[in-house]
């Protein structure tokens, strides 16, 4: 029951592991011995001892109820859940296809929600959890051309918020890392110079990196943040 | 564990999951023990944490996934979740199909 004495003990899942962001926060967590289960569209294309990959679709509940079902019947106990899965669609509100409007919105919102809400049930047992969940900068700083990603990631902020107070007397923890631009695919369409004049608008002047998203993330998940919840720290000072 | 479980079993997944939120009360529950609404042996907390609980014992004990709260219960005149008869013949419901069940 409780708290996993150190990292070693802990089980993590993080949803879009296949690449990018999720991936290497499946190997940050492997590399200090936790056990992580992680998911994504498609195959991994990679594998690790400890690590247990699922054809899940974030927004779609069949998926979802199976996947933590089968952590459930398999480790019985989950102690981390990192919501990194998410799409953009970079574009003016007054071209962007509804198509586009929903598929960010249900992969981005919907599929954040749904994991929450499963994950949460299955903490719930040992009273002990922490949640961390995907906002951005693009949510302080009103980016123009990305109307539905900011929405999308304003929506999984407030959500954080009322989940901290709602899941707080299962000892479940819910707080948001917002990532400053990446070097990731999430950004590869985007043209160099919006990046640059995003970067040039946050007080420290440079790309964000996959170190600083875990540097946040370890700060959230450490047992001893029992008392850091409904929190949401961007990176760079935007 | 994916054989669907029948009545009985349902009903004495539900007497536990109730228990397991009300220690020390499991002798005084019966199918018409009140889970909402005035005279609830539960606050609403403690329906949240039965419902849950009843969702996590049918995946483990009987390999069954299902949500509980979902459109139809919510939408329904009489909430499913008013005693724990109603809670037994909807997860049977659920779990079978509306033929196989006791209508409501």
């Amino acid at each position: 029951m409780g708290p996993p004495s150190q990292l070693r003990n802990s089980v993590v899942l993080i949803t879009g592991t296949r690449k990018g962001i999720g991936r290497f926060l499946a190997g940050h967590f492997l590399r200090q011995g936790a056990h992580v289960e992680g998911c994504s569209r498609g195959p991994s294309g990679w594998e690790h001892p400890n690590y247990t990959h699922h054809l899940a679709d974030v927004a779609c509940e069949e998926d979802v109820l199976k996947m933590l079902a089968s952590i459930r019947s398999r480790l019985g106990k989950l102690h981390i859940l990192i919501n990194n899965a998410g799409i953009a669609s970079m574009n003016h509100s007054l071209l962007t296809p509804l198509e586009s409007a929903d598929r960010v919105m249900n992969t981005n919102f919907r599929g954040t929600f749904l994991m929450c809400r499963e994950a949460a049930k299955l903490m719930r047992r040992e009273r002990y959890g922490r949640i961390v969940n995907f906002s951005s900068v693009a949510v302080p700083m009103s980016l123009a051309g990305e109307a539905v990603y900011a929405a999308s990631k304003g929506a999984i902020e407030t959500l954080t918020r009322v989940l901290a107070r709602e899941l707080a007397e299962f000892g479940i923890t819910c707080n948001a890392v917002g990532p400053a631009p990446i070097e990731t695919d999430l950004i590869r369409g985007v043209p160099a110079e919006k990046i640059e004049s995003i970067v040039q608008a946050l007080a420290v002047r440079r790309l964000g990196t996959m170190e600083d998203v875990s540097n946040i993330v370890d700060f959230f998940v450490k047992p001893e943040s029992g008392y850091i919840t409904g929190q949401v720290i961007y990176m760079g000072g935007p | 564990m994916d054989g669907r479980p029948n009545s009985d079993e349902i009903l004495d997944l539900i007497f536990s999951s109730v228990a397991s939120v009300l220690p020390g009360r499991d002798r005084l529950l019966t199918p018409g023990t009140r889970l909402l609404g005035s005279g609830a042996v539960l606050d609403s907390m403690g329906l949240v944490n039965v419902i849950v609980e009843v969702e996590q014992s049918l995946s483990e004990q009987f390999g069954v996934s299902c949500i509980l709260a979902d459109e139809r219960a919510m939408s329904r005149e009489r909430s499913p979740f008013r005693d724990i008869g109603s809670l037994a013949e909807y997860v049977m419901e659920l779990v079978h199909g509306p033929s196989e069940s006791t209508a409501e």
